[in-house]
C-alpha cells in the first residue's frame, strides 16, 4: 500500500503555504510508516496548534488534534491506555519548547514509547511570524523588530538530555536522511524525537533575506554539518564553524521504557 | 451482599471509580484530594489499569483525555489550583465532547487560599470556567457514602452524555471517615458506540452522537476547533458553529431532569433551607434538633445542571434559606429560577456552619 492512501484526501485543499515545509515533513513521515508496515487501524496521530500540528487532520487514521502545547500530555494518555497503538506526535517549535517545553521534557525523562516529529520552521507561523524559542539570535519578526535578542533553544540537546532514547535531526533538504530516520524512531522502544528544520517562506524567509523558498533551503543545505563530521572535526582538534548545525542520528540508546508494546 | 467499611472521603470517591471500572487515573499531587491519587496509585495496577503521575494538572487532564478516547473510563482528582490549571483542555472535552470525571475536593481560595481547609468556592467555575459557552455535569456529595456513589455515577453520566463530569467535594468530606455500606456492584451505563458507516459527529435524536473509539478502525479526526459532522475542522462558518455549540449545551439542559437528584424534605414547610455538599450536614443536624418544627429542606446532589423543577416542591415556601461556603453562588442560580426570596448564608475560612448559626438565621426572619 503507498503512503499516499494514508491521506485525507476529502480535506483537500491543505491550509498551508505555497513553499511550506511542512508537507515535505508529513510525505517523510508517512513513507517511514509504508516501510513499517504499519496498519491505519493501530496507528493515532496527535497534535497541538499551530501550523505543524494540522498535518494529523490530513491522514486517515484516528488523530486527536488538541490544545496548544499539549499534544504529548494527551499523546501519553493515549498510548498508556492502549499500548497496542503505534502514536505518532506532530508538533512545532512554538507548540513544544514554548508552551509545551515542560511535557516535552518529561516524556523524554518517562522514555515513553511515542515518536515525536517536530517541524521546526523558528517561527509562530500560523499567527503570523512572531519570534518562538528557536528563533535565531538576530533574525527578524513581528515581534523580534530589531532582530531577535534572546538564545534559542537546541531541541535535540534538550531531549537528548532529558532521556529520549532516540534522537536525530535533519531538514527539510534532507528527505532521504529524514525519512530513514523517522522509520528507525518508530522501531526504537521508548521516546524518540525527530527535529525537521522546515522553510517558512511566508512568515520567517521574507523577513530574513530568503527571497525563494529555495533560497532558505540551500542555506539549509550549506549549513548543516553532519554529526560524524563534527565528530572529526572535534577528535582532530579543529575548529567548528559556528554558523552550521549539526544534522545526523545524535542519540540512540536503550533507557528504560514506558508504554511499549505488550 | 454490601459490606461495612470505615473510610475517608477521598478513598471512598477512588474505590467508588475503581467500582464503576476506571481504569486511568492521571493526576498530581494536590492538597486535599491526594489520597485518591494514592489510592488509585496503589490499587489500579492490580486491576490492569493504569495509574500516571503527570508533570502538572494541564497534562492530567489531557493524558485523561487522551485515555478516554481509547475507551478507557479515566479520572483525575485535583483541587482549587489544579482545577483552575485545567480550565482549558476541560473545554477541550466539553468541545470534543469527551467522557471523563474530574473531582475537585475544593478548598478555600482564590489562589493557594486555605489548602487544608474545606470551601464551595469553585461551583461557578466548574460551569463557567473554560471559554465560551457549554455544559457540563456536577455532582455535590455530602458523605462518604455518596463520595462513592455519586463518583460511580458521575462515570455513567459522563459516558452516556459525552461530557465532563465533575465530583465538586470539598476538603471536610474528602477527610471525613464514617461508615459505609459497600456494594457488591454499582449500576454500570457505557458510552454508545458510533455505528460504523455514520459520520463521528452526527448526533442522534438524544443530541449525542455514537463514540468512535480509537483504534477500533474508525479513522476519526477530533479537534477542538469547530467542526462539523465529519469531525474536520470549519471554524468560519457562522451557523455550523452556532448549531454545534448550542448542541454541546442543549444535550445536557434537555436531559436535566434525568440527570437531577435531590431530596425534598417537609415539603409543605414555609422556611426551606437549600444546600449541597458539607453544608447539608449542619442542615441535617438542626431539622434531627428541631424535629416537631417541620423545616423545610431541599438536599441537592446535581448541582449542574441545577434542578430547577426541585424548587416547585416546596409551595408553601416564604423564604429559601442557601448554607454555602462561599459568598452565595448557587444562591444567586436558585434566585434566577424562583420568585420566592433567596437569603443566602455565606461563610468563609474553612469551619462549617454551626447549627446554631442557621437556627439563628431561620429564627432572625420569622
Amino acid at each position: 500500500m503507498s503512503y499516499e492512501d494514508w491521506f485525507r484526501k476529502d480535506r483537500l485543499p491543505h491550509i498551508f503555504c505555497a513553499g511550506c515545509g511542512n508537507g515535505t515533513i508529513i510525505n517523510c513521515t508517512l513513507a517511514a510508516i509504508e516501510q513499517m508496515d504499519w496498519k491505519k487501524d493501530d496507528t493515532v496521530f496527535v497534535s497541538g496548534i499551530g501550523c505543524s500540528s494540522r498535518a494529523s487532520g490530513y491522514i486517515i487514521t484516528d488523530s486527536l488534534h488538541t490544545t496548544h502545547g499539549r499534544a504529548i500530555a494527551f499523546a501519553t494518555g493515549v498510548k498508556m491506555a492502549n499500548p497496542n497503538l503505534n502514536v505518532v506526535v506532530f508538533t512545532g517549535d512554538g507548540d513544544l519548547a514554548a508552551i509545551g517545553g515542560n511535557h516535552f521534557i518529561h516524556a523524554c525523562r518517562r522514555n515513553i514509547d511515542i515518536t515525536v516529529v517536530c517541524m521546526n520552521n523558528q517561527i509562530y507561523g500560523m499567527t503570523g511570524g512572531q519570534g518562538s524559542p528557536t528563533t535565531p539570535k538576530g533574525c527578524l519578526s513581528s515581534t523580534t523588530p530589531y532582530g531577535c535578542v534572546e538564545s534559542p533553544f537546541d531541541l535535540s540537546e534538550l531531549a537528548i538530555a532529558a532521556g529520549a532514547n532516540y534522537v536525530s535531526r535533519w531538514t527539510s533538504y534532507h528527505v532521504k536522511e529524514l525519512e530513514k530516520a523517522i522509520k528507525t524512531g518508530f522501531e526504537t522502544p521508548g521516546f524518540s524525537f525527530i527535529e525537521a528544520l522546515v522553510q517558512c517562506p511566508t512568515a520567517f524567509g521574507r523577513r530574513n533575506k530568503f527571497k525563494q523558498v529555495s533560497d532558505q533551503i540551500e542555506y539549509m543545505k550549506a549549513h548543516s554539518l553532519l554529526k560524524a563530521k563534527y565528530d572529526r572535526l572535534v577528535e582532530s582538534g579543529e575548529p567548528v564553524p559556528t554558523d552550521m548545525f549539526i544534522v545526523g542520528e545524535l542519540a540512540h540508546r536503550k533507557r528504560p521504557v514506558m508504554g511499549a508494546k505488550p | 451482599m454490601t459490606r461495612t467499611e470505615f473510610w475517608q472521603g477521598n478513598i471512598a470517591c477512588a474505590e467508588g471509580a475503581l467500582a464503576a471500572g476506571c481504569r486511568f487515573f492521571g493526576g498530581y499531587p494536590i492538597t486535599p484530594s491526594t489520597e485518591v491519587a494514592e489510592h488509585m496509585a496503589v490499587k489500579l495496577p492490580k486491576k490492569n489499569g493504569v495509574f500516571i503521575q503527570m508533570e502538572d494538572e494541564i497534562a492530567s487532564i489531557a493524558a485523561v483525555i487522551g485515555a478516554s478516547w481509547t475507551g478507557a473510563r479515566a479520572m483525575t482528582a485535583t483541587s482549587g489550583p489544579g482545577f483552575s490549571l485545567m480550565m482549558e483542555n476541560i473545554g477541550y472535552a466539553a468541545m470534543t465532547e469527551t467522557p471523563c470525571v474530574i473531582v475537585n475536593v475544593q478548598r478555600g481560595g482564590p489562589s493557594t487560599g486555605q489548602p487544608t481547609m474545606g470551601a464551595q468556592g469553585d461551583m461557578m467555575q466548574c460551569r463557567f470556567g473554560s471559554h465560551g459557552d457549554y455544559s457540563i455535569i456536577a455532582l455535590c456529595p455530602a458523605s462518604v457514602q455518596e463520595m462513592y456513589e455519586l463518583t460511580a455515577r458521575a462515570f455513567n453520566l459522563a459516558d452516556q452524555y459525552r461530557v465532563p463530569v465533575f465530583l465538586m467535594a470539598d476538603e471536610i468530606i474528602g477527610h471525613m471517615r464514617e461508615k459505609i455500606l459497600v456494594p457488591d456492584s454499582v449500576p454500570l451505563q457505557q458510552r454508545k458506540a458510533l455505528v460504523k458507516g455514520t459520520l463521528p459527529f452526527k448526533p442522534g435524536a438524544d443530541m449525542i452522537p455514537g463514540f468512535p473509539q480509537f483504534g477500533k478502525g474508525y479513522g476519526v479526526h477530533v479537534t477542538g476547533l469547530t467542526h462539523d459532522e465529519r469531525g474536520y475542522p470549519c471554524a468560519t462558518n457562522p451557523k455550523l458553529h452556532e448549531t454545534l455549540v448550542h448542541r454541546l449545551v442543549d444535550k445536557v439542559e434537555i436531559a436535566r431532569d434525568q440527570i437531577a437528584d435531590y431530596d425534598v424534605i417537609n415539603p409543605d414547610a414555609e422556611q426551606v433551607f437549600i444546600a449541597y455538599g458539607a453544608p447539608v450536614r449542619t442542615v441535617q443536624q438542626l431539622l434531627h434538633d428541631r424535629a416537631d418544627e417541620k423545616i423545610g429542606f431541599l438536599r441537592i446532589r446535581t448541582v449542574w445542571p441545577f434542578p430547577e423543577k426541585s424548587l416547585r416542591a416546596f409551595k408553601n415556601a416564604k423564604r429559601f434559606l442557601v448554607p454555602e461556603l462561599n459568598l452565595g453562588q448557587i444562591a444567586r442560580e436558585i434566585e434566577r429560577h424562583t420568585n420566592v426570596p433567596v437569603q443566602s448564608l455565606p461563610k468563609l475560612g474553612g469551619d462549617l456552619h454551626t447549627p446554631q448559626e442557621l437556627r439563628e438565621a431561620l429564627e432572625a426572619g420569622q
